[in-house]
């Protein structure tokens, strides 16, 4: 086995401990990159099919490129999709700076949704090396029942032993792809031909390297056209992944607050 | 944090490395200086950890660097484990930084667990610490065999050699005392603050001159915590069993060993035999050629068998004569992170594989003490102490001896909704309750249904399974049996009643009342219970059974249909009842080896249920049974 054997077989063996610990599964698909890889996963985890819904949280704002991705592989991929709204940005803390303040529409959306839909366990395609509070979490991820996270609190993990013993009005996050990297996820969408959004390879000298709501994500300068020119360029790069995401810049502690509250 | 650079094939090896360490013996500090220095840190994270310093008025620390929680930075430690990845010229590192806060000693075993090496760090002002000494243990528990012990500070003591070669002997001394072998431990003194040993030898401390720190870094192997594996005997973990078309796909992951199309598999505790028909993919591969033929160490794979088994999540598969032990008594040394002590009685959940068993602590041996491995007698476990628990399991659990077999050889324990311990399984002293009969024959092959017991669960209404009374002879098991087939009967269920004393004349008329003759009897009766609970039908079965292992061998072949019903009544009462006058007879000495007066009778731990028929009438104790009956039978199997 090679490195992204491994790591596959690692989310894998997460997946189907998840799809039995839990009466209600649900997978967020924000239709970026990772949450491409973590559908990808599931259809290997249990042979083509995925056994549990899909759910967008749809802001209202994200780009058409990636409402045309998510209705045609919805269709190709036999899926079942299920798509969230999100409050209006007036209803939002309004002590919190405006991206944030955008960013937590979706927080509130999914707190809803999970409400609605008696979801007990939601897979979502974070990464650890993606941000410092990510690089904390554990891979079952209990929340309270107002979705909170305890960090101070966490559970142990060790020996692919996971908590699912939860107290009832608790939801849980699943992280199947807490420990791949950016690059192994490129790398992973070279072998496996993936599909992505075409959002992710340059036009005119820029980039998204990472695809969020459009009024708050911005491009990155690059040349790179292909997955082998992406690959080829985060090799190379210092500059951090969400560094195109406005509400991680505003205060120090903008993305633990969002967290906290039960962001992704 | 983001990763650097990586060479066009991505081969580096991935080796992931734990930090532990006394609290403030300096490992965030150490690790913020590698990152750095490694230039594993995005651009300008630096300049605003830098500033934010300046802002609330604190002396930078590297440490801040990985602190990313605000709650962390106000209280000057690291809550949580965090984990970063970094990469050297020849090595893809995952650094995992394990706290050294006493409190948070269940983040550090979080931490640890994963990792393939351990840099333990020891403060040269400090020296070795209670908190240096219990890392190191759990280290050694955890499985980690290759450390590189960090003196830091060195600064603070005028970078003397005396103290690192002092410090470096006590921490090989305790490490070797722990079992660990000592060419793979290797010391080294560093100044993290200055930047000294980390990525080449400084100009302070001339008279060391070993490798510097990431030398040592380079030099590791992945997966050398659990390489073993490869080349131990199979045991390939099931977690379900899969049914979304045409396939029977049983989806697990080996855990040691390796399998292939047309091997022989057994299946524990169930003991169940089948072939590898096919190893499944997805994508399918076109043609039956491209399909693997064989899986190894590691591999999540699924397979189908050349017949319909009865398998259930949690199984072990394996190569007979191969086997995991079936144990339901075992020693653990646990490590204890609950925040209530474990007591002897209480009972606990056990995670081990991908099964769960309720299990009772039933004896505690004695607590270790982490620094000295000295052993005391305790009567309970308190956070963070070391313990060898004897545990005892409802029903049979697969697993090996940690010794023999790292991966199935260790588990969790779970207590109020979370996991509040972990531990190795020894064996020394504990019975091997394997007593496989396989068939004698070897050229039977299984007629697959056409039908399964979901459908026909769903054709009667209700689903169905096995409601074992056990208890002493006088107890009330037949009177109750016949009174609750009646009830259910008459609520239009399948339900049925097998009889002690009917089936001894029939098809256990060969049979008489030694243990040999009692566990055949069992065997006969449980696989008999079986078939009619695999029919559809709900069967009730009225044996004394008076041998914990015994019955925990039906529940090993039938899984979740099984219910242990504890019919309770003391000897006293039972002998005053004697409805077919046997204790008279045996307490004259005609009956030999009569359970209760002449053989033992092992009232189970933890049954489902328990009818206490001394204290309650005839009545009370068969509405409390059909009540139990239509909850456990009730739905259709969804």
């Amino acid at each position: 086995m090679d490195d992204l054997d491994r790591l596959e077989s690692e989310s894998i063996f997460i997946l189907r401990e998840a799809y039995h610990a839990f009466s209600r599964l649900g997978m967020l698909w924000s239709l970026g990159k990772d949450s491409n890889v973590m559908v990808w996963l599931a259809k290997k985890a249990f042979f083509g099919h995925v056994p549990f819904p899909l759910i967008h949280v749809d802001t209202g704002t994200k780009f058409p490129e990636m409402y045309t991705f998510r209705d045609r592989y919805a269709v190709e991929w036999g899926v079942e999709l299920i798509v969230g709204g999100c409050p209006p940005l007036e209803d939002m803390d309004q002590d919190l700076p405006p991206a944030t303040r955008r960013a937590q529409r979706k927080t509130k959306g999914l707190k809803e949704l999970i409400e609605r839909e008696k979801f007990d366990g939601i897979c979502a395609g974070i990464r650890r090396d993606e941000e410092g509070t990510r690089a904390k979490e554990r891979v079952f991820s209990p929340r309270g029942a107002d979705a909170a996270w305890d960090v101070r609190d966490q559970p142990p993990e060790l020996w692919g032993q996971y908590n699912t013993d939860f107290p009832p009005g608790t939801h849980v996050r699943v992280h199947p792809i807490l420990h791949w990297s950016e690059l192994d996820i490129w790398r992973y969408i070279a072998r496996e031909n993936i599909p992505v959004v075409e959002l992710y390879f340059a036009r005119d000298g820029k980039r998204y390297r990472s695809l969020g709501d459009q009024d708050i994500t911005h491009p990155v300068a690059s040349n790179a056209t292909t997955i082998e020119e992406i690959i080829a360029e985060l090799e190379q790069t210092t500059v951090a992944e969400r560094s195109g995401r406005a509400m991680d810049h505003e205060a120090e502690d903008s993305f633990e607050r969002l967290r906290t509250e039960g962001y992704m | 944090m983001t990763l650097p650079a990586s060479d066009a094939a991505g081969r580096k090896p991935v080796v992931k490395v734990v930090f532990a360490g006394h609290v403030d013996h300096g490992k965030s500090t150490l690790l913020g200086r590698l990152l750095t220095d490694l230039g594993a840190l995005p651009e300008g994270k630096l300049e605003s950890v830098a500033e934010s310093c300046k802002r609330r008025g604190v002396v930078f620390e590297w440490a801040f660097l990985l602190d990313a929680l605000k709650a962390e930075r106000d209280q000057g430690i690291t809550i949580d484990s965090t984990q970063v990845q970094a990469e050297s010229d020849n090595r893809r590192f995952v650094f995992i930084d394990a706290p050294g806060h006493h409190e948070f000693i269940k983040n550090m075993v979080t931490g640890a667990a994963q990792a393939d090496a351990a840099v333990l760090l020891v403060d040269a002002k400090d020296g070795v610490q209670g908190e240096t000494r219990r890392h190191a243990f759990l280290l050694g528990i955890l499985g980690i065999r290759d450390v590189i012990v960090a003196v830091t500070k060195m600064d603070l003591v005028s970078h003397e050699q005396a103290r690192f070669d002092d410090l470096a002997a006590q921490a090989r001394a305790h490490l070797a005392s722990l079992g660990f072998d000592l060419d793979r431990v290797n010391a080294i003194p560093v100044a993290a603050r200055d930047g000294e040993n980390i990525l080449t030898r400084g100009g302070a401390m001339p008279w060391y001159t070993g490798p510097a720190l990431i030398e040592y870094l380079d030099a590791l192997t992945p997966g050398a915590a659990g390489s073993d594996a490869a080349g131990g005997p199979l045991r390939y973990i099931v977690q379900g069993v899969y049914k979304f078309d045409e396939r029977r796909i049983l989806a697990g992951r080996i855990v040691s060993g390796s399998l292939a199309v047309g091997d022989e598999i057994q299946f524990s505790p169930g003991n169940r035999r089948a072939r590898i028909k096919s190893i499944e993919t997805w994508p399918r591969p076109e043609t039956p050629a491209g399909r693997p033929e064989r899986a190894d160490t590691g591999q999540s794979v699924g397979i189908t068998l050349d017949q319909q088994s009865f398998i259930e999540r949690g199984a072990v598969g394996s190569h007979p004569p191969a086997l995991p032990h079936l144990v339901n008594a075992f020693r653990g040394r646990i490590a204890w992170f609950g925040t209530e002590p474990l007591t002897p009685g209480a009972r606990y959940k056990i995670k081990l594989n991908a099964g769960e068993y309720l299990c009772i602590a039933e004896q505690i041996e004695h607590v270790l003490d982490a620094g000295d491995l000295s052993k005391s007698a305790a009567s309970s476990v308190t956070r963070n102490q070391i313990a060898d628990v004897v545990f005892r399991s409802r029903g049979l659990m697969a697993a090996d001896a940690h010794g023999e077999n790292p991966a199935t050889g260790r588990f969790v324990l779970v207590a109020d909704h979370r996991i509040v311990g972990c531990g190795l399984i020894d064996l020394e002293g504990f019975a091997d309750e394997q007593r496989t009969k396989g068939p004698k024959s070897a050229n039977i092959l299984r007629v697959e249904h056409r039908i399964d017991r979901m459908e026909r669960w769903r054709a009667n209404g209700h689903t169905s399974g096995i409601l074992w009374l056990t208890g002493l002879s006088g107890s009330g098991k037949s009177t109750l049996a016949v009174r609750l087939e009646e009830a259910l009967f008459r609520r239009g269920k399948q339900v049925f009643v097998l009889d002690g004393d009917n089936v001894r004349h029939g098809l256990c008329a060969d049979l008489g009342f030694s243990p040999e003759d009692r566990q055949e009897n069992i065997r006969r009766v449980g696989e008999l219970a079986q078939i009619l609970a695999h029919a559809g039908v709900i069967v009730i079965t009225a044996f004394i059974s008076p041998y914990r292992a015994d019955r925990d061998g039906v529940r090993a072949r039938a899984g979740d249909l099984f219910h242990e019903i504890h019919v309770s009544a003391d000897l006293a009462v039972c002998e005053r009842r004697d409805p077919k006058g046997l204790y008279k007879k045996a307490r004259a000495g005609e009956i030999p080896e009569f359970t209760g007066i002449s053989a033992p009778y092992e009232a189970p731990f933890a049954p489902e249920l328990t009818i206490d028929t001394a204290h309650e009438n005839v009545e009370a104790c068969v509405d409390r049974l059909v009540e139990y009956a239509l909850s456990a039978f009730g739905g259709n199997g969804g």
